[in-house]
């Protein structure tokens, strides 16, 4: 194999330096792509979304209690409402999903045996593989007529259905990474512990989950970037009312399900479809926020095991 | 016995109930589907059109255009991750830009699929006059998945062992010889499978096809790139919730969903298999 | 791994030769009221002329408008009339709208079979809805909460509501289904529900009521089943279905259009629950050309 490699380097055609520097700078281009992409995302939504403050007042926007761009009476577009649907469901998604999820590691690094840790870890991910319409579909079908029995309320169809279908999308991400940054607490921290005569629950608790902290905490905000950013699951089966929730057996309305449900009956290039595109915007400000911030934490976490 | 055993009895207990639900919640999720679905799936169901204002018949459209709008993903995506991989495992060096580059890949696999939808309607369906084809939604796809196709794409090429690269550049070969020759053959394949778990991804998803292409019904198949099509994710949706006769079509619904998930699977299997010999290679 | 390309290639020739042939088929877009009517005559067209390609989809009356005005589709369905501002946009892109026909909706109101509520007034459907009355019992029904079920802002029986019953904003609390259909399971399974659909969606009227409804308090009551009711006007929640098309009718559209209001069209509309049009509305489509 080696001569036959040493003749095609011969190749006079391939020989160039400038043809190598070309082509990295392909790559590099290539690499860069995805910056390009990210920044114009972030361009685009903002420039989509200014002819909308044209009309409407972007403080009236962001603290108004009410959204009803097809009003009757008066067009108004306060994001209030929306904002605390938002809200409302992600903090009831992470409530199931924190204490599940953190556990669910716990279990896969401390107490499993090998044999059974590689056959619950794959099972755990291929939750994450199931299409958002289908946990949507299973909220409408199967989860709703249940949250119906149980709270005694005519529809299943509530922030409470929705937490429990965004906990189920959350919990793979928070399981995987907090199971990462389990398994990477350096043994001599778990020999250390138990050399001391600590039990293996009490290494596990007092010992590695604060060393793996970050990790798990960085895991937890992913996790719920993943909840904000959720469409379709919202979509189907929390309701869609657009006043202001009330109370966590009512209706909501997320962000993101406003855009779904609107901007299909918008006319383009209308105040309103400029305003869906704001809309887009606090989402990938939001979104982009809690990136940021569970990158810095990891990255100091990568420091402090230095 | 002991107040800590006694503490870590209750512990452990709590752990495995955690793992329990997980476990739980999975297999009632696949039950229900597989369950309630089984019984609409036939030959007939898989091949067959849509009739009667959708209250009978199958869902080929629905698997044929999700079919051809993954090809488009895969057409975009595939090339570009694998190229953006190849920049950060072989060419790039530890400093601000690949941070930055990094740092713009994980932000971009947390956008919201809406807003990959709002982008794909402004810049394809608009901007670039695709209107709402098969074009416009998979390219909006195809910009989705690059994040999973860049990951997957460079755990391949971190398998190649660094001697395969050195021994080459040892040779008088230049840094891309060196690639094309002693690291692509052996990686490409990873990285082909390994972006089908983007690919699967993209196959489920709603969002981003709503307003750049997916049709409620469409009594053809579609023909070329710039027709609309119906997609089995978006079936599923309408035939949830927008369709005029919603209990009867319920079976359908079911229908549906068992078969998304089996695709998914199916595809997930392939990839999650082959990332796994990939990293006993690695270790050895 | 040129297997996988060449797979990748071959499928990807498969479909694209054939640009452009999208431009045959007939795109109707827009009410949920509609659909149902309007694919069952798309598919009676299709049978009695092959060749002929319409493709069918909902989204609600707001949608095919909005689809007619940036040129997306060739008919836009509507169960309300076009609001001036649409007409304006619509001229502003070049799309010059024409109004069509094709039946008569009987809109029910509909409450679940275990309320003994049977029959309202208009201005007390409207106070219901507006959020003003909020328990049954001040409507002659038993102590418990109203809950609303109406369309999303896209539908035009959510706008046709608002326009003849409401003349208001509706009540925040009101929840906002995806489509006709919707509306009707919610209702079947809420004994406190109240919802509002198109006639075509009850005329079976299994495990619902649908109210009686009286122009005003005390007058007559009628009821959207009774075809002679909604042709006299006697049922006060009668509306035109309409289609819009854009510049003249011609060609596929005015084909397909004429078959809607051909006898054999007006019977499907009536198989369909709906109400074949009057004659001043068969005069109103002459001024299309049909």
């Amino acid at each position: 194999m080696q001569l036959s490699l040493a003749r095609q380097f011969k190749k006079p055609w391939m020989k160039t330096a400038l043809q190598d520097k070309f082509i990295h700078g392909f790559f590099f281009f290539n690499g860069m792509l995805s910056v390009v992409i990210l920044l114009g995302i972030f361009t685009l939504l903002l420039f989509t979304s200014f002819p909308a403050f044209n009309e409407i007042n972007p403080i009236a926007f962001l603290t108004g209690m009410e959204w009803n761009p097809t009003s009757y009476v008066k067009e108004v577009y306060g994001i209030v409402p929306m904002l605390v649907s938002t809200f409302m469901v992600t903090l009831g998604a992470l409530a199931i999903a924190i204490p599940l999820g953190i556990g669910t590691a716990a279990y896969l690094s401390d107490v499993a045996s090998p044999r059974v840790r590689e056959i619950a870890k794959p099972t755990v991910e291929i939750l994450a593989g199931i299409p958002s319409v289908v946990i949507g579909f299973l909220g409408i079908v199967l989860v709703g007529p249940i949250i119906a029995k149980v709270f005694r309320i005519p529809n299943g169809l509530n922030a409470v259905n929705g937490s429990v279908l965004l906990a189920v999308m959350a919990l793979p991400t928070i399981v995987s990474i907090s199971e990462d940054a389990l398994s990477n607490v350096p043994h001599s921290y778990n020999q250390a512990s138990l050399a001391l005569g600590a039990s293996k629950w009490q290494t596990v608790v007092r010992v590695k989950i604060p060393a793996a902290l970050s990790g798990i905490i960085a895991a937890c905000m992913l996790g719920m970037g993943r909840a904000i950013g959720e469409t379709m699951t919202v979509l189907m089966a929390t309701g869609c009312a657009p006043a202001m929730p009330e109370s966590f057996l009512g209706p909501v309305r997320t962000l993101t399900s406003s855009i779904a449900i609107e901007l299909g009956e918008v006319a383009y290039n209308t105040t309103h479809y400029y305003a869906l595109f704001a809309l887009g915007l606090v989402l990938f400000v939001i979104t982009f926020i809690i990136n940021m911030a569970s990158d810095i934490i990891l990255h100091k976490f990568e420091q402090v095991n230095r | 016995m002991k107040k800590k055993d006694f503490h870590q009895m209750l512990g452990f207990v709590f752990l495995r109930a955690c793992i329990g639900v997980v476990l739980f919640a999975l297999a009632g999720i696949l039950w229900d589907i597989f369950s309630k679905g089984f019984m609409v799936i036939s030959w007939e169901f898989l091949t067959s059109m849509p009739k009667d204002g959708m209250t009978k018949g199958g869902i080929f459209p629905a698997i044929v255009g999700t079919f051809f709008v993954t090809l488009i993903t895969a057409f975009l995506s595939i090339p570009l991750g694998m190229g953006c991989a190849i920049y950060l495992n072989e060419y790039s060096k530890k400093g601000k830009i690949t941070r930055l580059i990094r740092m713009s890949i994980r932000n971009l696999s947390g956008v919201p699929s809406i807003v990959y939808g709002l982008f794909g309607v402004v810049l394809f369906v608009q901007m670039m006059q695709l209107d709402t084809s098969i074009l416009s939604a998979g390219l909006t796809l195809g910009l989705m998945t690059l994040p999973w196709t860049i990951t997957a794409s460079e755990e391949a090429l971190k398998s190649v062992p660094q001697s395969y690269r050195d021994g080459a550049l040892a040779l008088g070969a230049t840094k891309w010889q060196s690639i094309r020759t002693n690291v692509l053959p052996y990686a490409v394949s990873g990285m082909l499978t390994g972006t089908i778990l983007g690919l699967s991804r993209a196959a489920g998803e709603t969002a981003p096809i709503l307003f750049t292409g997916a049709a409620f019904y469409l009594p053809f198949l579609p023909k070329s790139l710039s027709d609309q099509f119906m997609a089995l994710p978006y079936h599923l949706y309408i035939m949830s919730t927008q369709h005029h006769a919603i209990a009867k079509v319920r079976p359908i619904a079911y229908g549906t969903a068992l078969v998304l998930i089996v695709l998914v699977f199916c595809m997930n299997f392939i990839a999650i298999i082959t990332r796994y010999k990939l990293r006993k290679v690695r270790m050895e | 791994m040129n297997k996988v390309i060449r797979t990748l290639v071959l499928g990807l020739a498969l479909i694209w030769p054939a640009h452009g042939q999208a431009a045959e088929m007939l795109q109707i877009k827009g009410s949920d009221t509609l659909i149902n009517l309007v694919q069952k005559l798309a598919e009676e067209y299709m049978t009695e002329n092959p060749g002929a390609q319409i493709a069918v989809t909902g989204g609600g009356s707001g949608t095919g408008i909005a689809a007619l005005i940036n040129k997306k589709c060739d008919i836009a369905n509507s169960s309300r009339q076009m609001k001036s501002k649409e007409v304006d946009a619509a001229l502003k892109n070049g799309v010059e709208v024409k109004r069509v026909i094709i039946a008569i909706d009987g809109l029910g109101v509909i409450t679940n079979p275990r309320n003994p509520v049977t029959r309202l007034s208009v201005d007390e459907i409207g106070a219901i809805f507006r959020g003003e009355i909020t328990n049954w019992k001040d409507i002659g029904g038993n102590d418990g909460p109203i809950t609303l079920y109406g369309r999303q802002s896209n539908s035009g029986t959510f706008a046709f509501f608002q326009d003849s019953v409401l003349k208001a904003d509706y009540s925040q609390k009101m929840n906002h289904m995806n489509g006709n259909a919707q509306i009707v399971e919610a209702v079947k399974q809420d004994v406190s529900g109240i919802g509002y659909v198109g006639v075509g969606y009850v005329k079976d009227a299994e495990g619902l009521t649908v109210l009686k409804v009286a122009a005003k308090s005390g007058g007559d009551y009628a009821s959207p089943l009774n075809a002679m009711d909604v042709k006299s006007g006697k049922y006060p929640l009668a509306r035109p279905l309409n289609q819009y098309v854009s510049g003249s009718v011609q060609g596929d559209v005015k084909k397909f259009l004429e078959y809607e209001l051909s006898s054999r069209g007006q019977q499907i509309v009536e198989e369909e629950g709906f109400f074949p049009i009057s004659s001043e509305y068969k005069d109103y489509n002459k001024k299309a050309g049909l």
